[in-house]
């Protein structure tokens, strides 16, 4: 990432339940920030453009495509990316519903679907399967065909009750 | 526990944890970036190129800095590594901007002033004058049969571009080590890497090594492209004498890097006493600027030409042209969808035209254990297509669906369509026994791990997990004695490419034959080293591909397709209602892995029908460069997607497996136009990808004609 001129702005944000500033550019995408930044590698990039959810994260509870949005953003914001989202009891669960159904096939889709997946049950904890095909529908996957995260997030409604 | 049973995948952990390191992943501190300067004509000489005054650290690498042979090598030695005198496309890689700063890489990029002399490119099929292969092959006597014919009916079919869509774009890191270069990054085919490698350095093959990096989505894509991107990496590594990091964003990836190969197939059918007795068919695929796969790609597209049905007479030509566009290279089915979507369309035409059911017409053609296939290769094994029809047909209730829906009113109109498909499993011919000679090792360590010693490389379809399943499955050990690394080519020998559904059915088998010898020689305590070389199966009839004559593969996986779509006449938009298909790729090595293949391709093959939109502009540029402009499924857009097996164990593979990976892309298609016909009203279409447009100005000719 370029070296900012400008080192006064800086973000102040809860990352991972840790306090954290960023020194560079508000302007910057967040995406850059938290792979780069923060070295959070499992936001991935899938296109740059919002258009592929690979780059999702949790910011104040809601699901944003990080690289949409800029650093400055994140001001005071408090985000989750899958590196502390994995330490949750929501994903061991996720994550054997996943193992169980076979949804992890190249996995560059799977930290973006599993925070998406989160989302879906904290605001509904018993979706439809139409919720949550509807939930998924702004991540792309080329490789599943979709099925099985569908299986995966239904099942693992079926046993999170109350951990989202 | 049968083999089939299904385990938890053994990269599932560091890939849903977000662990798993894919090439962007690693860190930049010490790295350059890397910038390809592209071609912006279609076809142009270069007169000159200047680089710009460059900051110290900064590099441009071009043609000059190529120390070994400016050639890539894919099938042979095809485009070069920098554009020498001329430029071939839009995209053609000039040279490259390499430095520390991202940014300043991109911008001094943007400042190299190159001078063309234009020069009129080719972007339609129909311009073209540069053949790149021209195969023929006969079966009987098509000349004949054709003279004899009650009559005679000839459609042409066309397919567009379909662009594979890995969620992680291209992406390499080449690393000057002493006197060695080290490629890591997103590739299927490591050995292939490293020969281009080799060849573009001038570096003998034991200073290169290849390691392939947790690999984000590939379907081909990731086949030959990473070759030309590691050749261009390692010269500019080189010659900054530092390392350097090359990934594309989605825009680049999409527009200049090869795809399915759009195709135009004229094919003309002899008609005797209700039965096709021949048929000439006449086959051309857009190659784009460079050869690169085309030769093997077309190979497979005529040889299946004829689809899953026994056409005792045949006289059939292949054709790779160039154009002045994206040289196109493999995506799954690797011509054989182009083909086997027409080859459907063209018999649900006849039957229409002589009145038949089109499925009941298709039986009455469908090859046959011991029959003769198009290049005078024998079905050895049983082709379970009617049971799997069965199967497809009571799923979705296909028959009274079909009758119903001849006859709707409303805005809304559905249909319903069916195709049968298979994949012939392993390289073409005698590939693996002339070219490939595949190489395995098992390396037993005294406390009694089994490391699985490989050049194939898991993408996403868990190759990792079904060889050690396949491993500890002969071994009677547990999986967690298995060790599989990412390949690397210090340490492995080549098995062959990761690519033509081998890995499993080839690759696999000598897994498996390995694991049984050091299960007979096992010393408890000792490190053992087995070594497997590749054999060719004693029943297959050797092949000759200036004849195209014999086994063109040992054997076939088959498929089953159905698609059910609902047509809103107002806006042309369809919806997909059902998609179900049956597969037979002989065992599953394990069931689920194997299902999750099959839905991603069929999903795939619903998009090439439907969405997946890409051409050339009359400039010769891609507009299409993005995944909003090119748009894939999404988790709503085929929901009622199922796939079902059908397992015909196959001797000569391990457990009983054969080829999967490609199958399930090879063959929906066809059934989704089918479908789309149907919900027309019955009027023939002819190509792919069928859009909402398309539907429209057939409901408005409609229209206008009452
Ligand atoms: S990388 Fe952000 S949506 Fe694709
Ligand atoms: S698992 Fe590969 S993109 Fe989803």
């Amino acid at each position: 990432m370029k070296p900012e001129t400008v080192l006064n702005a800086d973000v102040r944000f809860t990352l991972n339940g840790k306090a954290v500033a960023w020194l560079g550019s508000p302007a910057a995408p967040l995406l850059d920030v938290l792979r780069e930044g923060f070295g959070n590698t499992g936001v991935k990039c899938g296109c740059r453009e919002g258009e592929c959810g690979a780059c999702a994260v949790i910011l104040d509870g809601e699901l944003v495509n990080s690289c949409m949005v800029a650093a400055g953003r994140a001001s005071g914001a408090e985000i989750v990316t899958i590196e502390g989202y994995k330490n949750t009891p929501g994903f061991e669960i996720l994550d054997r519903a996943f193992a169980g159904a076979g949804a992890v096939q190249c996995g560059f889709c799977t930290p973006g679907m599993i925070l998406a997946a989160a989302c879906i049950l904290r605001n509904n904890p018993h979706p439809t399967t139409e919720e949550v095909r509807k939930g998924i529908s702004g991540n792309l996957c080329r490789c599943t065909g979709y099925n099985a995260i569908v299986t995966a997030i239904l099942a693992a409604a079926g046993e999170g009750e109350g951990k989202w | 526990m049968s083999i089939s049973e299904s385990v938890i995948k053994t990269d599932h952990k560091r890939k849903i944890t977000g662990e798993a390191l894919y090439v962007a992943d690693y860190p930049t501190a010490g790295l350059l970036f890397g910038r390809l300067l592209r071609s912006a004509k279609a076809r142009a000489r270069l007169i000159a190129v200047k680089p710009p005054e460059l900051p110290s650290g900064y590099f441009y690498v071009d043609k000059n800095d190529v120390k070994g042979l400016n050639r890539v090598h894919i099938v042979q030695d095809d485009l070069p590594v920098f554009a020498e005198d001329t430029v071939e496309f839009i995209g053609d890689a000039i040279g490259m901007m390499v430095g520390p700063d991202r940014d300043t890489v991109e911008e001094l990029a943007g400042k190299v002033t190159v001078e063309y002399e234009e020069l009129t490119p080719v972007i339609r099929v129909e311009d073209s004058d540069t053949i790149f292969v021209d195969y023929h092959y006969d079966k009987g006597d098509a000349e004949k049969a054709f003279r004899e014919a009650d009559r005679v009916i000839e459609e042409v079919f066309e397919t567009g571009h379909q662009e594979q869509a890995y969620l992680e774009t291209q992406g390499i890191i080449a690393r000057p080590e002493g006197e060695r270069i080290v490629i890591h990054g997103s590739m299927q085919c490591p050995y292939y890497v490293h020969r281009a490698v080799a060849q573009a350095t001038g570096y003998r093959p034991e200073q290169v090594r290849v390691k392939y990096d947790t690999t984000g989505g590939a379907f081909g894509g990731k086949e030959d492209y990473p070759s030309i991107l590691a050749a261009q990496a390692a010269v500019a590594a080189i010659k900054a004498g530092r390392p350097v990091r090359v990934i594309f964003d989605r825009r680049e990836d999409m527009e200049f890097t090869g795809k399915r190969h759009p195709s135009k197939c004229r094919y003309k059918a002899a008609i005797k006493n209700g039965r096709v007795t021949a048929m000439d068919i006449d086959v051309i695929y857009n190659s784009g600027a460079y050869i690169t796969l085309s030769p093997v790609v077309i190979q497979r597209g005529i040889i299946g030409a004829s689809g899953v049905y026994t056409i005792d007479n045949l006289k059939v030509r292949g054709r790779a042209v160039k154009t002045n566009t994206v040289p196109n290279g493999a995506f799954r089915g690797f011509g054989g969808p182009q083909t086997f979507f027409a080859v459907e369309m063209m018999m649900g035409h006849i039957a229409a035209r002589l009145g038949e059911d089109a499925l009941g017409f298709k039986l009455k053609h469908i090859a046959k254990k011991g029959d003769v296939t198009s290049t005078g290769g024998i079905h050895h094994f049983p082709v379970p297509l009617p049971a799997m029809i069965k199967q497809v047909c009571e799923a979705c209730d296909f028959k009274s669906k079909r009758e119903k829906y001849n006859t709707q009113t409303g805005t809304k109109r559905r249909g319903i369509g069916i195709s049968l498909a298979y994949h012939g499993a392993g390289f073409t011919g005698r590939g693996e026994h002339e070219l490939i000679k595949a190489v395995i090792r098992l390396h037993k360590y005294p406390d009694g791990r089994v490391e699985i010693l490989t050049a194939n490389t898991d993408m996403g379809q868990g190759l990792d997990t079904t060889f050690s399943k396949i491993a500890a499955g002969e071994l009677n050990i547990s999986l967690d004695r298995i060790i599989v690394e990412p390949a690397d080519t210090d340490r492995v020998l080549d098995s062959g490419p990761t690519a033509a559904s081998r890995s499993i059915m080839v690759v696999g088998e000598l897994v498996r034959r390995g694991a049984a010898r050091l299960r007979d020689e096992w010393r408890e305590g000792d490190e053992q080293v087995i070594e497997e070389h590749f054999k060719e199966p004693d029943f297959v009839i050797p092949f000759n591909i200036k004849e195209f004559k014999g086994d063109a593969y040992p054997t076939c996986a088959w498929s089953v397709c159905a698609v059910e779509v609902e047509l809103d006449t107002i806006t042309g938009v369809a919806r997909v209602l059902d998609a179900c298909g049956s597969y037979d790729c002989g065992t599953p090595i394990d069931r689920r892995i194997l299902i999750g293949q099959m839905e991603g391709g069929f999903m795939q093959a619903i998009g090439y029908a439907s969405m997946e939109q890409m051409a050339a502009d009359s400039s010769g540029r891609i507009r299409n460069n993005s995944l909003s402009d090119y748009i894939i499924p999404t988790a709503v857009d085929v929901p009622g997607l199922r796939c079902l097996l059908h397992e015909e164990a196959y001797p000569a593979g391990p457990f009983g497996a054969k080829g999967a990976g490609e199958l399930p892309a090879v063959g929906g298609a066809a059934a989704y136009l089918e479908a789309m016909e149907q919900a027309l009203g019955g009027v023939p279409l002819n190509h792919i990808p069928f859009s909402a447009e398309n539907a429209i100005d057939i409901l408005e000719k409609r229209g206008n004609a009452q």
